[in-house]
């Protein structure tokens, strides 16, 4: 028993991840801006889509046709070949196996651009409108994009491999001095678990111990008190948007190898995201990333056997029920400020 | 005494009459069929309506199943190399159209959801004048779609459908399956995995959770309870549930050594590329290999799965490198046509356009009740599966059926299964009552308009 509930965990950590990294941009826009960014979730599938063109351009191939073999339908054959295999030889292999890591490089600066164009064109014109609008040209900017990769990409999902390395399951039980297979895990699982931990670190790390991050969390308590001093604090809001697009873009990227993106990825993460942002408490980063944790390794706990048994389908609504609950008992969320949400 | 004369108008006149007399029941049956069924085509076309999953789990079978259709319009209108046309026996296929109408089509994207495909269907019928409904890679779809088809008089061939229930407990009498179902499917892969995998074993089902998940795992269940496996759980799951870690999980240390998964499309790709994720292709189990088995899988979903795919034991309608007349027909029109060979999805559909068309040259007329008789008992060849009955009893095409296994030494990008077994029509022909259900009548409802 112990051995499933271990596995479970390691899963809840897992989903978890994801959820916490979304719901952390998430956060950054609302504590910053005041803005409920509903394209966030787009944001997450085009930092996917990011590896995809990665990959995409590194397996280029030059399409030769062997005249000598046949397909089955009686034409010749096309024979192909990789340009960037051609060009390096074994390097370019390694490039090509590495091709979802290696598009992190891609993603940062595609991911910045796309946030700070998303928020001067369109969302910076709807500070001082109500939530309601917010929400709707926010939701409306998260369907174009979506139809937009759909018009690029197509509406099937792009397989990404993992870079052969790190395929497999990881022997847990072993490392623990337990009996070898009895708590196996899939490395990749494990490496997107670390990467978000060292995102989210990374994030805090900037926001607490940097000048910059310092002013953030001045301006996200009292944004007017910080324009007096002479700050430009939407400058600096502008950039934290971007930043938010920046993680949300890198989680998208880690994520491929463990679901296929296609343009309707970033909606599947973006209502749980939200559900998670609401638990943790509005505006409050750390409440973002342990309530992403937690209900990440609660859904994983309710879809157990033993627990569906008693309680059918209650995988499918448990974090829902959660946050009904929080909203009933504690509006503002584990960690929420108080007056945030409690109105 | 009047004296009877014979002369030439008198003959003329009264072989007129005789003529107007004879011909009479038939005009006023013809005329009848004109005004009283739906679509009926008037001009000089006809509409095919295709209902296909272009986004969705399964949306790569629906793309697969549109360039089959675009193939089947062009060779029934005479274009192209004619295809199966040229195989189809007995036939009564012109490459002209249909009874001389030139066939045109119409398409709606379903997007693997059957309330979508009920509202396409029904559009395509109202507004685009749809003669006959085709298409979808769900049961889901398909039961919802074929149901529609039998309130407003319309033929519905159905595409990638393998529910039992399809022509099952849900059969309809303008519903047709050329497809094979999941009964066939557990008849045929059982003793082939039964003699590779022994008959001690433990088996695990993760089932996607509607109509054809649930008969499926019914069918594969029975079949391989019946070889003495036990069967240690059946877990349901979400259709396009994506990540599937918090169902692999349980398995790891249920006691099982077989997986069975019950999942098509992507979900297929994803369930098994995750489970091999897991190790469980490397894990020992009750002193066995763990083993996974797919009882449903196509070529597309193993490009999908690439390596991981490799050496699973799976079922299939129809595989492009059969060798005989129709299956090398096909493939070479298709491969022609767009550069790859032809899935099973891609096979099904053609020949559902095919004999329904064929249907209708033979009973001369598109109104539904005589095509159903056309339809209904109709034995044929050449198209890919061998001898085939299209079974009056349930719609439900009677063929061989193939056992396939991910190809573990490909020699090219399409070379990704191999044909194990070709288990005959006597074997998977089943009794049709054994599913219930009843056809309905064939009496048309003109509703559409």
């Amino acid at each position: 028993m112990f051995e499933v509930i271990f596995l479970q965990f390691l899963n809840g950590l897992d989903k978890g991840s994801a959820y916490a990294l979304i719901a952390l941009g998430l956060t950054i826009v609302f504590g910053t801006l005041g803005v409920v960014n509903f394209a966030h979730g787009a944001l997450f599938m085009l930092g996917a889509f990011c590896a995809v063109a990665f990959r995409r351009l590194l397996t280029l191939e030059t399409v030769t046709i062997d005249p000598e073999k046949m397909s089955p339908w009686g034409q010749p054959l096309e024979v192909r070949e990789p340009l960037v295999q051609a060009w390096f030889g074994d390097f370019g292999a390694v490039l090509v196996n590495y091709s979802v890591p290696l598009s992190l490089l891609l993603a940062v600066p595609v991911m910045l651009l796309a946030g700070v164009a998303m928020e001067r064109g369109i969302i910076k014109h709807f500070y001082k409108r109500p939530h309601a609008e917010q929400i709707l040209v926010t939701f409306g900017l998260a369907i174009v994009i979506g139809e937009l990769i759909k018009a690029f990409f197509g509406p099937n999902p792009h397989p990404q491999p993992m870079p052969t390395d790190l395929r497999g399951a990881a022997d847990i039980g072993a490392w623990l001095g337990m009996q070898a297979g009895v708590i196996t895990y899939p490395l990749w699982r494990l490496v997107y678990f670390l990467f978000a931990v060292v995102i989210i670190g990374g994030v805090f790390a900037f926001l607490q111990f940097t000048t910059f991050g310092m002013v953030v969390r001045a301006g996200m308590a009292d944004r007017e008190t910080v324009g007096i001093l002479g700050i430009d604090i939407d400058r600096r809001f502008t950039i934290m948007f971007g930043i938010a697009a920046i993680v949300a873009g890198m989680a998208g990227v880690m994520y491929t190898p463990l679901l296929p993106p296609n343009y309707t990825l970033g909606m599947e993460f973006l209502v749980i995201s939200f559900v998670v942002v609401v638990v943790g408490g509005m505006g409050s980063l750390p409440g973002a990333v342990a309530a992403g944790f937690l209900l990440g390794i609660l859904q994983s706990f309710a879809s157990m056997t033993q627990v569906k048994a008693f309680l059918p389908g209650i995988d499918q609504i448990i974090i829902y029920l959660v946050a009904v609950v929080i909203l009933l008992v504690r509006p503002r969320g584990l960690l929420g400020r108080r007056g945030v949400m409690e109105a | 005494m009047t004296k009877f004369h014979m002369n030439r108008r008198g003959v003329l006149k009264g072989a007129g009459a005789g003529l107007v007399t004879l011909a009479t029941p038939h005009f006023f049956t013809k005329g009848a069929w004109a005004q009283d069924f739906c679509n009926n085509p008037t001009g000089s076309t006809v509409t095919f309506g295709l209902n296909l999953p272009l986004t969705g789990t399964y949306a790569e079978e629906g793309a697969d199943e549109l360039k089959a259709y675009e193939l089947a319009v062009k060779h029934l209108n005479g274009e192209g190399d004619g295809g199966l046309l040229n195989v189809l026996k007995p036939s009564a296929l012109k490459g002209n159209g249909i009874l001389g109408k030139k066939v045109q089509f119409v398409t709606s994207d379903s997007q693997t959801l059957s309330d979508v495909a009920r509202a396409g269907a029904t559009r395509m019928i109202e507004r685009d004048n749809a003669i006959m409904i085709t298409g979808g890679s769900s049961s889901g779809e398909a039961i919802a779609v074929q149901s529609l088809c039998q309130e407003m008089g319309i033929i519905f061939m159905a595409g990638l459908t393998h529910s039992n229930d399809t022509t099952g407990k849900d059969k309809r009498r303008y519903g047709f399956r050329h497809f094979f179902n999941a009964y066939q499917s557990g008849i045929a892969i059982a003793p082939v995995i039964g003699e590779a995998y022994g008959k001690d074993r433990r088996a695990y089902h993760l089932t996607a959770d509607y109509t054809w998940g649930w008969t499926q795992e019914e069918s594969i269940k029975a079949a391989t309870e019946a070889l003495g496996w036990e069967t240690v759980a059946t877990v349901r799951t979400p259709l396009g549930a994506g990540d599937y870690s918090q169902f692999l999980t349980p398995v790891l240390n249920s006691g099982a050594d077989v997986l069975i998964l019950n999942h098509y499309g992507n979900d297929m790709v994803n369930s098994l590329t995750q489970a091999v994720q897991f190790g469980m292709r490397d894990r020992q189990a009750n002193g066995k290999q763990f083993e996974i088995v797919v009882p449903l899988f196509s070529e597309l979903m193993a490009k999908g799965a690439g390596e991981n795919i490799k050496g699973i034991f799976g079922t299939s309608n129809w595989h492009w490198a059969l060798e005989d007349e129709g299956s090398q027909a096909f493939t070479k029109s298709f491969g022609a046509a767009y550069g790859s060979p032809p899935s099973q999805a891609a096979h099904t559909a053609y020949v559902q356009a095919l004999l329904y068309a064929d249907a209708v040259e033979r009973a001369g007329t598109f109104y539904p009740p005589e095509v159903i008789k056309a339809l209904e008992g109709f034995e044929f060849d050449g198209m890919g599966n061998g001898p085939t009955l299209y079974r009056a009893e349930d719609h439900q095409c009677m063929k061989s059926v193939l056992v396939v296994r991910g190809n573990e030494n490909p020699t090219s990008q399409f070379d990704v299964l191999n044909v194990v077994q070709v288990v005959d029509r006597e074997t998977t022909t089943y009794d049709p009552s054994i599913f219930g259900g009843d056809l309905g009548p064939a009496e048309p409802v003109p509703m559409c308009k």
